[in-house]
């Protein structure tokens, strides 16, 4: 049975459940069966986030164990360190560069670790960085980081990234057609961004 | 790879959490009123069912009027629901113990949702026990489609034995989302109120011979539960353990397991113990994989079953593959499985923290400056003013606390106490769940304590429901409002007791606060600036700090915000030949919603308004 685990993660208010929605939305399209879950302890308060997408011809359990992840999508850098054993062995971590810096590290109990991304590559994991959040700032609004994760991910599913850009825009054709090109554009740079450290894609799908 | 999908009719379903689909469900079913107090895992139940035309919903004071309500309008032959977290059936358990020996007559359905990870929540219980102590069915879904499915059973045996029956949900249920199809909507008449003291006036002599009927409900109960569909006994080829699981954790057992045989519980309460003895028969050793609490496998003991359970498998939390994987190999004598993965990275903790400008953020910063007192807390997003860098929260125990434990703080102390004040806080909708009887308690019996009433016209930690503080109801609209000082004025707080102010004013809380804690007398100070996330709250122009004006001396740091950033640290000797930490900060304009907090404290007033073109997101608010 071949059950695509993708952990996606972060902090309370970045949009990571909206983005696992619509990656979930573009599974169901297809006609996969899927089960999402998220372990969001009082996440609107800036705490951990992480939602879990499981799709496959059938998906019994919605968990996600520790080594079964096929992508680990980090909203954040200190985040994707955190959940990195979820993946599993020659599993990637896509990962946005932006910090957010909670204020238990700004008290100084805490240090955020100096280089979270030399540190998830020393633990010999395929780690694509890069500033989603300058990105989308770049493009006027903060958001759109959501969308250029989404766009990062897309060359990595088992299916075309064409079915999760249709995702992504179906939740603004109607409601929002002004937001349709700037998501577009974001997507894109997500894309290119990951499409730049030219790395073969990760077998998922037997 | 699209043709070897199982499932091409799938976009006929719909893609919904277990919350979702039970209020689907519950309208499909016809349900005419539905009543909750909101609560995590439970909330979207009634978040949902509110946005269907045709049926009544409302957000109660409580979980017990919440059943309440249910149980009225299940009296007039309507079928009814009330949603509820796990300590909300501690609330609402009076009216169930008594509402089971009434019976029910249009089907009563009580969602009620366990916390099982402890992931919001106080402590961690396992709701089934009100099943066997209020002898009523429970169902427990593994899934969303079957907690569609089975919100459709509960009502329909609600109506087959007149009593209301349990829908035991987890968060890895509410949360969770999967494919549901839903089956056509019913509708459902009531009808009609049928007066009958003997039924519905428990008073001694009419409860009596009702409690035989209780019993025998039980016996029928069993006998549906033995035979129903929602208990299936799954055939496997490796014999060795077979399980007996319900809820969540047949999901994991069949994903572990998926050649072991398994008797899924749906139906879960009356055990159907025959269903567990024919599976007992096939397998050299059962093993009950159940959330939290060891019920069923008392159960089976009991019944001469014998059975492994939790000497093998956690009492607390969830039962996840991993942790079954291990249990079961130790089961077996076999080496524990190693999963393969990247060793745990420590990173720092980051817990949940208050919203950037949130108005508790001024309340914790003073009572933080404030000496000797001892503070009696409550649940909220105030309970998180026990965390840093406040550390102003001594204690939290259940809703509506804050006021008895204050009296008794008071009543109780000795001389080691003799000089401190007690200060009790609370949250407007904390307050009228259960916190309004404990103030009346305070005034009635002469109690020394200041109580802060944080009004911030929401039920924040839950979302920014409303309440009947708000002036809203579920739809979001005009309700009647309650005006918080003149019911603390009816409960016996002398008028010039109590005094509203604004929580962003660091010098008149402080003072405020002062003068009440030395008055020996029963005091409200109620706070009234709006929760940041519902719509009341404006952000203003937001700030910036001047870097060459920082003296890094840290006092905005104090309060909270998590707009504020470091941006270097030092330390610096002062003439006495002390040394003090030095740290220099940033605002995260683009953060800031202009409160105007942090701009208090700061001597040097490096902290300045930024350009007024400088654009205000918010990266904490709810998307
Ligand atoms: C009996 C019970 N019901 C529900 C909850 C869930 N819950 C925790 S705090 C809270 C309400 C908090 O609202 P409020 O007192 O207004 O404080 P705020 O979060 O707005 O600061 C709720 C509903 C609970 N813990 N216990
Ligand atoms: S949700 Fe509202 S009450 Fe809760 S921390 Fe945020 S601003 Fe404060
Ligand atoms: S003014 Fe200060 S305390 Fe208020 S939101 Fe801005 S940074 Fe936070």
């Amino acid at each position: 049975m071949t059950i695509t685990n993708i952990l996606v993660c972060g902090i309370g208010g970045q949009g990571v459940m909206t983005a696992t929605e619509i990656l979930a939305e573009a599974a169901l399209s297809l006609g996969y069966d899927v089960k999402k879950t998220e372990v969001a302890g009082m996440s609107q308060r800036g705490g951990v986030v992480t939602s879990h997408l499981r799709f496959g011809p059938q998906v019994l359990s919605p968990q996600i164990m520790p080594g079964d992840a096929d992508l680990l999508v980090g909203f954040e850098a200190a985040e994707a360190l955190r959940w990195a054993h979820m993946l599993k062995p020659g599993g990637a971590a896509l990962v946005n560069l932006g910090r957010l810096v909670p204020p238990i590290v700004n008290i100084g109990l805490y240090d955020y670790p100096d280089d979270p991304i030399a540190q998830l590559r020393a633990l010999g994991i395929e780690v694509h960085a890069f500033d989603a959040s300058a990105m989308a700032q770049e493009l006027g609004n903060i958001r759109l980081g959501n969308t250029v994760m989404l766009g990062a991910i897309a060359d990595r599913l088992p299916f075309p990234a064409d079915v999760l850009l249709n995702a992504v825009l179906a939740r603004f054709g109607v409601r929002k057609p002004q937001l349709v090109e700037v998501n577009r554009e974001a997507f894109e740079r997500g894309r290119r961004a990951v499409a730049a450290a030219e790395a073969p894609p990760v077998a998922m799908v037997g | 790879m699209g043709a070897s999908l199982p499932d091409s009719a799938a976009a006929n379903r719909l893609f919904l959490s277990g919350n979702e689909a039970v209020a689907r469900a519950a309208r499909d079913a016809g349900c005419r009123v539905a009543a909750a107090y909101p609560g995590t895992p439970s909330t979207e139940i009634l978040e949902e069912l509110a946005k269907y035309p045709g049926l009544y919903t409302e957000w109660s004071v409580n979980e017990k009027v919440s059943l309440e309500v249910a149980l009225g309008a299940s009296m007039v032959g309507a079928r009814a629901l009330c949603a509820m977290k796990h300590v909300g059936l501690n609330v609402a358990s009076d009216a169930l113990m008594t509402m089971t020996v009434t019976g029910t007559e249009g089907g009563l359905v009580i969602a009620v949702a366990d916390d099982v990870g402890m992931s919001s929540s106080q402590n961690e219980q396992d709701s089934r026990y009100w099943g066997r102590f209020a002898h009523v069915p429970v169902f427990e879904p593994a899934d969303a489609q079957e907690a569609y499915d089975m919100t459709r059973a509960a009502f329909a045996l609600s109506e087959a034995h007149r009593c209301p029956v349990i829908l035991r949900l987890t968060t890895r249920i509410c949360h969770v989302k999967g494919r549901v199809q839903p089956r056509e909507r019913e509708l459902h008449e009531p009808a009609g109120f049928v007066k009958d003291a003997r039924r519905w006036v428990m008073v001694p002599g009419n409860a009596k011979p009702r409690l035989p009927l209780m019993y025998q409900r039980d016996e029928a109960l069993r006998a549906d539960a033995e035979a129903s569909a929602w208990n299936t006994l799954y055939e496997g080829t490796d014999r060795r353990i077979g399980f007996v699981a319900s809820g969540p954790a047949f999901m994991h057992v069949r994903e572990t397991f998926p050649n072991a045989p398994v008797l899924k519980l749906g139906l879960s309460h009356p055990l159907p113990i025959e269903r567990a003895r024919e599976l007992a028969r096939q397998v050299d050793e059962v093993l009950v994989v159940e959330e939290t609490e060891p019920l069923v496998e008392m159960e089976l003991r009991a019944a001469g079953i014998a059975c492994r359970g939790k000497d093998v498998l956690p009492r607390i939390g969830e039962l996840a593959p991993d942790v079954l994987r291990a249990a079961v190999a130790g089961l077996l004598g076999e080496p524990a499985p190693k999963a393969v993965h990247a060793a745990l990275q420590t990173v720092f903790p980051r817990p949940p923290t208050m919203c950037v400008a949130c108005p508790h953020l001024g309340i914790y910063y003073t009572l933080a400056q404030l000496r000797n007192i001892n503070i009696s807390g409550d649940i909220g997003c105030y309970s998180l003013g026990a965390g840093q860098p406040w550390n102003a929260l001594d204690t939290c125990i259940s809703m509506g606390a804050s006021m008895g434990v204050a009296l008794g703080m008071d009543k109780g102390r000795g001389e080691a106490d003799a000089k401190k004040s007690v200060v009790a806080v609370i949250g407007d909708s904390t307050f009228l769940h259960m916190g309004m009887q404990g103030l009346l308690d305070i005034t009635w019996n002469r109690g020394n304590v200041t109580v802060l009433l944080l009004d911030n016209r929401a039920v924040g930690m839950t979302g920014g429901q409303e309440n009947p503080g708000t002036g809203r109801d579920i739809h979001g609209e005009d309700a009647p409002r309650i005006d918080f000082a003149k019911l603390c004025e009816a409960l016996g707080v002398k008028k010039e007791r109590i005094r509203v102010l604004d929580p962003y004013q660091l010098p008149v809380l402080f003072k405020a606060l002062r003068e009440e804690t030395k008055i020996p007398e029963p005091s409200v100070i109620i706070t009234d600036r709006p929760c940041v996330l519902i719509d009341h709250y404006e952000a203003t122009q937001p700030y910036k700090v001047i870097a060459d004006k920082c003296t890094g001396c840290g006092n905005c740091i104090d309060v909270g915000c998590p707009a504020i950033h470091v941006t270097r640290r030092a330390t610096k000797v002062k003439p006495s030949g002390k040394e003090v930490e030095l740290a220099f900060v940033r605002i995260e304009t683009s953060a800031c919603t202009g409160c105007g907090l942090c701009v208090q404290p700061c001597a040097p007033e490096a902290i300045v308004h930024a350009a007024p073109e400088h654009p205000v997101n918010f990266l904490y608010k709810k998307i």
